[in-house]
């Protein structure tokens, strides 16, 4: 093994993309979490501590230029560095998508003509599911497990369908209802997007071990 | 098989030895014309030595034997009607290091022209020689000079320009630039750009990322277990180094062997 340096720093690539994605999938329960139990307090750090995720996804992306500047890697291990940075910048937008219910958990505030959603959680549930198996699958560079994990984003459109009508009858009855149904339909398409970006993580990780790249969704 | 098409050169089953020993084993290449086709290796891959049977440069060692085929324009060129000092103006070689003759710029560049009784204008030939080899604006008020006189990368330029004198098809070049500094590196990898434009060529680099910057195929030469060099993988540039298909391709290029 000639290169012990390369495989360190791609070997501490790994454990960092992963820490920050398990600080993501994280983020997104605490997040639905926040909406549903009007909890200002979880609300207020997700949208802090979105500045910690961005700071680590940039340090991310530096650590990985400078690697293809000093160690010039090829092949598998350049098709790895390319799938850091590609799932980094998923990572940063999935909790962008954390921090957008944050913020509508603050605007909703102590609105108490709140229809009950019960599909936010679920969805919220699924899609960080579906962020822990494929993080597992990009730590295994397994990509049979890969392609498994976005065939269950259609039970988070269904939902988000669901979701979606509901609000449009229930805000249909009253004209004062449509500013929360509103907020609550941004959250729900928060939640919808998070699970698509997934299965982008999935595509990278399964053009890191074939070398091909190709959509699952 | 026939190379009247689209390739510039083509080996069929091509063994080379030296001896008893086996240098190349079994090696069967399509060359692209107007392409700069790169065989890389780890060192003793027989690389170098199957360049070197592509215009019978082996002949000059008395040991070697070629066996299988290497067509040149659908004909083998080592069927015993062919010159070989024919197929080596067609097909000219860059070696390592610098080797210009200790005479002026001028005739260094004139030399192959001259012996093979060229009958236009010397100086038309010079300077265009020159000029397609980058270094007519270095040397134009000084073509007099000692061609030792220039920097390693100018001798290198104007070794180019010795080969492209004579009008060859084909360029072999053999590392032609690990002898000289990171710019006068950059330099001939700019100019192996412009020349495949003219010509087909073909180079032997130990420099990987040499290699994957300005080449449009890659060769990946590797040794058997009886030190006989083989080609392991044959694909455009972009490819190789990107998605190998063969293991050991693999682990050569992201450094775990050899």
């Amino acid at each position: 093994m000639p290169r012990e340096l390369l495989d360190k720093q791609l070997l501490g690539l790994h454990d960092r993309l992963l820490a920050l994605g398990s600080e993501v999938q994280e983020n997104l329960g605490v997040a639905a979490k926040s909406l549903t139990q009007r909890d200002m307090v979880a609300a207020h750090n997700i949208i802090v501590g979105d500045d910690w995720i961005n700071e680590k996804w940039i340090t991310i992306m530096h650590d990985c230029l400078r690697l293809i500047a000093t160690q010039q890697p090829m092949a598998s291990d350049m098709r790895f560095v390319t799938m850091v940075m590609q799932i980094a910048g998923e990572l940063e937008r999935i909790n962008d998508y954390a921090k957008g219910i944050a913020r509508i958990t603050e605007l909703l505030g102590k609105e108490t003509a709140v229809p009950p959603t019960p599909q936010l959680p679920q969805m919220a549930e699924l899609a960080q599911a579906m962020l822990r198996d494929a993080l597992l699958a990009f730590s295994r560079r397994d990509d049979v497990a890969a392609r498994q994990v976005p065939k269950r984003d259609d039970a988070v459109d269904a939902l988000f369908n669901q979701v979606y009508r509901e609000l449009l009858v229930w805000a249909s009855e009253d004209p004062e209802r449509w500013q929360v149904a509103n907020y609550l339909e941004w959250a729900a398409h928060n939640l919808e997007r998070a699970a698509d970006r997934v299965s982008n993580i999935c595509e990278w990780v399964v053009y890191t071990v074939t070398g091909k790249y190709k959509e699952l969704s | 098989m026939s190379t009247n098409g689209e390739y510039a050169l083509e080996t069929n089953n091509l063994n080379v030895y030296y001896g008893d020993f086996q240098a190349v084993s079994d090696v069967s290449l399509r060359f692209h014309k107007q392409a700069i086709t790169a065989l890389i290796g780890p060192s003793g891959c027989g690389k170098s030595t199957a360049l070197r049977s592509f215009n019978r440069m082996n002949d000059l060692v008395d040991i070697a034997r070629v066996e299988g085929e290497v067509l040149f324009r659908g004909r083998n060129i080592y069927h015993p009607q062919v010159d070989p000092v024919e197929i080596r103006r067609r097909i000219g070689m860059v070696f390592q290091k610098p080797n210009p003759f200790p005479k002026s710029i001028y005739d260094n560049v004139a030399w192959g022209a001259r012996i093979n009784g060229y009958k236009g204008s010397m100086d038309e030939l010079v300077e265009q020689s020159l000029r397609q080899a980058a270094l007519w604006d270095e040397v134009k008020d000084k073509l007099q000079q000692s061609g030792l006189s220039l920097s390693g990368g100018q001798q290198q330029r104007l070794c180019i320009a010795r080969a492209i004198a004579v009008k060859p098809e084909i360029i072999l070049m053999d590392e032609p630039a690990s002898a000289l500094d990171p710019i006068a590196t950059l330099r001939i990898e700019e100019l192996i750009q412009e020349l495949k434009k003219n010509y087909t060529i073909i180079i032997v680099t130990h420099n990987m990322q040499q290699a994957a910057r300005s080449s449009d195929y890659t060769a990946f030469f590797t040794v058997n277990e009886d030190r006989a060099g083989y080609l392991v993988e044959y694909d455009e540039t972009g490819k190789l180094f990107t998605n190998p298909k063969h293991e050991l391709t693999e682990q050569y290029i992201t450094g775990r062997f050899g």
